[in-house]
C-alpha cells in the first residue's frame, strides 16, 4: 500500500515534508530485486544505529523495572513505597543518606527513596504514554481529515489548532489543579488536549502532499471512497512521521507533568511522580542533597532515551540519511 | 497585509473572548470554587460570610455575575483580590517589573543560540558541531526545573554563591541574583535557536547563489583588509562596511536568519510559563511567583486576571511574530 518512492520525512525543526524520489534516484545495481518496505528498510537501518539501540534498550530496562516495581519492592528490597524504615537501633530513619536498607537514602518521613523511585516511575511513564497517545488518535484524526478534505473543514481544524497553541497551557493547568485535583488520568486527558494540535500539524503537511499523488487519484478513479483512501493509502504514508511524533510528545509530556508535579499541581499526594517527589521544600534538600538526584536523573534519562530514539527513528525513515 | 491584521486580531480577541468565559465559568461551576474558600475559614460566622458573598458579588445569579466579570474585565477591571483586597492590576503592577527584567536577561541569553548554531553549521559534522548536538539534545531532555533545584543545592548553599530573590544594592548584586534564574529560563531558548538556525544555515548553503558567490572569490567571512593609498580611518571604515559582501554575511546569514525572527515572538509564551516555574524556585518576586501565591490561597480573581494577561501577552507575540515575518521576507504576502 505504500508507495516505496514516497518518503516522508520530518526535518530538525519540525518542518515536513514528502518528496519522491524520481528516476535518477533509482537504488543502486546492488539493491535491484531486493525490494523492501519503508518499514523493514527503516527498521534494517535502526537496528544498526548504535545510539537508538542503545537508547531504546536503556528505556525499555526503564519501563522493564517500573512495571516490576512491585516485585522489586518485595523480594530485593523488601519494602514497601509507604513504609517507614528504621534505623538499626529501632528509630524512624527520617533524611538518611544512602546506605545498607536503602541504597539511595531515605525521604523526611523515613520512607526509602528507591523503592519510591521505582513506583513513581510507574506514573511518570503511565501520564507520557497516555498523553501521547491522545495526542496520537486526536492530532492524526485532525490532521487527515482537515488535510484530505481542504476547505473549510481544515479551516476549523486550523482554527482550533491555533486556539489551543495560544492557550498560555501552565496558568490553565495550574488553574485546573487549583479547582479540580485531577487524577492521573484526567491529568492526561488534559495534558493530550495541548499537545495534539502539534500533531494534527505534522500529518496535515505530510496528508496534503500524498493527496496530490499518482496512486491516491488512480484509487479514487477506481471508485474508493473517502474512508478507504485515507485509510489504506494515505495512513500508511503518515503513520512513520506520527511514530516519531508520538516520541516526542511522550518525551514533552513526562517533562511538563514533572515540573507541573514538582510545583505541587500535578499528580496529588498519596500518588508520587518523579515531578512529586522534589515537591517539598527546598530547605530540605540542602540538608539531603542525595534526594535531588534520583528523580531527576530518572526523568532526564528517560526523556533522553524518548528523545535519541524518535530522533533515530526520524533517520531511519529519511531515504536521504 | 492590512486585512490579514484585522483577521488576525479579531480571532485573537475571539480567543480571548472565549478563554476568560472558560476560566470563568470553572471558577464558578466547579465545587472547589470561591464558595469554598471562604466556608474553609474556621472563625467566620453566617453573617460574615454572607457580607463576604456580598461584597464579592457571589450572590448575584451566574449569567449576571459573568456580565459584570466580562464587561469590567475588559475595562481591565477584575474586581478585587480576595488575599490583597485590591484591584488584581494593581498587585500585579508590582510584581511586572522584576518579572520584565528576567524575561529580557533570559532573551539574551536565549540569544546566543544564534551564534551556536552558526557554528555547528558551518562545521557541520565535525567536532564543534558534534559537541552543540550533544549540549542541545541533552538540553532538551533534562528538566529545566531540577537543573534549576541541582544548582540551587550545589551553588548558593553550598558555596553562598549566587543568592535568591532580587538583588537590590548595586549593579553586581543585581546581576549576581538574575544571571541564575535568568540562565535557567532561557536555557530551552538557547536549544530552540540552536537547532533552527543549524537548520536553516545548513539549507542556505546548499543553495546555488552561495555556490555562486564562493565562485566569484568573494572572501568567506570578514571582507579582506583593504589596501591601498587610504588612511587608516578610510580602511576601517572599508572594513567594517556591510555592504562589502561576504559569503557568510550577505549570502548565508541574511538569508538563513530570516525566519529566525518568528522564534522571537514564538519564545514568548515559553517564557511567560517558564517564569512562574524558575520565579517559584529561585524565590523571584515577580508575577510567576504571584501566581503560584494566588494558586496556593486561592485568590480567584487575582488567578483569573493573571490567567488573561498571560493570554493576552502570549496572542500579541504570536501576532508580533506573523507580522515581523511578513515584514522581513518579501516572499511572504498576507492576504
Amino acid at each position: 500500500m505504500v508507495d516505496p518512492r514516497t518518503s516522508v520525512t520530518v526535518a530538525e525543526d519540525g518542518l515536513v515534508t514528502a518528496t519522491v524520489s524520481d528516476a535518477k534516484k533509482a537504488p543502486a545495481p546492488s539493491d535491484v530485486g531486493r525490494s523492501q518496505g519503508i518499514y523493514a528498510r527503516a527498521w534494517a537501518k535502526l537496528r544498526r544505529d548504535p545510539v537508538s539501540v542503545a537508547a531504546a534498550l536503556v528505556l525499555g530496562l526503564i519501563v522493564l523495572v517500573t512495571l516490576l516495581a512491585p516485585v522489586i519492592a518485595d523480594s530485593v528490597l523488601q519494602t514497601s513505597p509507604e513504609r517507614i524504615m528504621r534505623t538499626p537501633n529501632g528509630r524512624i530513619a527520617a533524611l538518611q543518606p544512602p546506605g545498607p536498607g536503602y541504597p539511595l537514602g531515605t525521604d523526611d518521613l523515613g520512607r526509602d527513596v528507591l523503592t519510591r523511585l521505582l513506583y513513581a516511575g510507574r506514573v511518570s511513564l503511565t501520564i507520557g504514554f497516555t498523553v501521547a497517545l491522545v495526542s496520537i488518535v486526536v492530532g492524526t484524526f485532525a490532521g487527515m481529515v482537515a488535510g484530505y478534505f481542504g476547505g473549510w473543514v481544515d479551516d476549523v481544524v486550523n482554527a482550533a489548532v491555533q486556539f489551543v497553541f495560544n492557550i498560555p497551557g501552565l496558568f490553565v493547568l495550574i488553574l485546573l489543579a487549583v479547582l479540580f485535583r485531577p487524577d492521573v488520568l484526567m491529568l492526561s486527558l488534559i495534558f493530550g488536549f495541548f499537545f495534539w494540535p502539534a500533531t494534527a500539524r505534522q500529518v496535515r503537511g505530510v496528508v496534503l502532499s500524498v493527496r496530490a499523488l499518482d496512486y491516491v487519484t488512480a484509487a479514487r478513479a477506481l471508485g474508493a471512497s473517502n474512508g478507504r483512501i485515507m485509510l489504506r493509502h494515505i495512513l500508511p504514508n503518515v503513520a512513520n512521521i506520527v511514530m516519531v511524533v508520538a516520541g516526542l510528545d511522550v518525551a514533552a509530556a513526562i517533562l511538563g507533568e514533572s515540573a507541573l508535579s514538582f510545583l505541587g499541581f500535578g499528580v496529588q499526594v498519596p500518588q508520587s511522580s518523579w515531578g512529586n517527589m522534589l515537591s517539598g521544600s527546598q530547605d530540605m534538600f540542602r540538608k539531603a542533597p542525595w534526594l535531588v538526584y534520583p528523580p531527576g536523573v530518572m526523568i532526564f534519562l528517560t526523556v533522553l532515551c524518548v528523545v535519541l530514539l524518535a530522533d533515530g527513528l526520524r533517520d531511519a525513515f529519511d531515504p536521504r540519511v | 497585509m492590512r486585512q490579514f491584521l484585522i483577521r488576525r486580531l479579531i480571532q485573537s480577541a475571539l480567543l480571548l473572548f472565549v478563554l476568560m468565559t472558560f476560566t470563568f465559568a470553572l471558577t464558578r461551576l466547579t465545587p472547589g470554587g470561591p464558595e469554598a474558600v471562604l466556608f474553609e475559614q474556621p472563625n467566620m460566622g453566617a453573617v460574615d460570610i454572607e457580607r463576604l458573598r456580598e461584597r464579592f458579588g457571589l450572590n448575584d445569579p451566574l449569567p449576571l455575575a459573568y456580565w459584570k466579570w466580562i464587561s469590567s474585565a475588559i475595562r481591565l477591571d477584575f474586581g478585587r483580590s480576595y488575599q490583597y483586597l485590591r484591584p488584581p492590576l494593581d498587585v500585579m503592577g508590582e510584581r511586572l517589573w522584576p518579572t520584565l527584567q528576567l524575561e529580557l536577561v533570559a532573551y539574551c541569553i536565549a540569544l546566543l543560540g544564534i551564534p551556536l548554531g552558526i557554528i555547528a553549521a558551518m562545521n557541520r559534522a565535525r567536532l564543534p558541531d558534534v559537541v552543540i548536538r550533544i549540549f542541545t539534545v541533552f538540553g532538551s531532555a533534562v528538566p529545566g526545573w531540577w537543573l534549576a533545584l541541582v544548582i540551587i543545592v550545589i551553588m548558593s548553599a553550598t558555596i553562598g554563591w549566587f543568592p535568591y530573590g532580587e538583588g537590590r544594592e548595586g549593579p553586581i548584586d543585581w546581576f549576581t541574583h538574575i544571571i541564575l534564574p535568568a540562565t535557567m529560563l532561557g536555557l530551552g531558548g538557547i536549544v530552540a535557536f540552536t537547532r533552527f538556525v543549524r537548520s536553516q544555515v545548513l539549507e542556505v548553503i546548499e543553495q546555488d547563489y552561495v555556490r555562486t558567490a564562493r565562485a566569484k572569490g568573494l572572501p568567506e567571512l570578514l571582507p579582506s583588509w583593504p589596501t591601498g593609498r587610504r588612511s587608516l580611518i578610510a580602511r576601517l571604515r572599508l572594513a567594517a562596511n556591510l555592504s562589502v559582501s561576504t559569503v557568510i554575511l550577505r549570502h548565508i546569514l541574511r538569508n538563513a536568519l530570516l525566519p529566525v525572527v518568528t522564534l522571537l515572538g514564538g519564545l514568548l509564551p515559553a517564557l511567560i510559563s517558564g517564569a512562574v516555574i524558575m520565579e517559584g524556585i529561585f524565590n523571584w518576586p515577580g508575577m510567576g511567583r504571584l501566581y503560584l501565591e494566588a494558586a496556593g490561597t486561592r485568590d480567584y480573581p487575582l488567578l483569573l486576571a493573571i490567567t488573561t494577561m498571560a493570554t493576552l501577552a502570549t496572542l500579541l507575540g504570536t501576532l508580533f511574530a506573523d507580522i515581523l515575518y511578513g515584514y522581513v521576507d518579501p516572499r511572504v504576502r498576507y492576504g
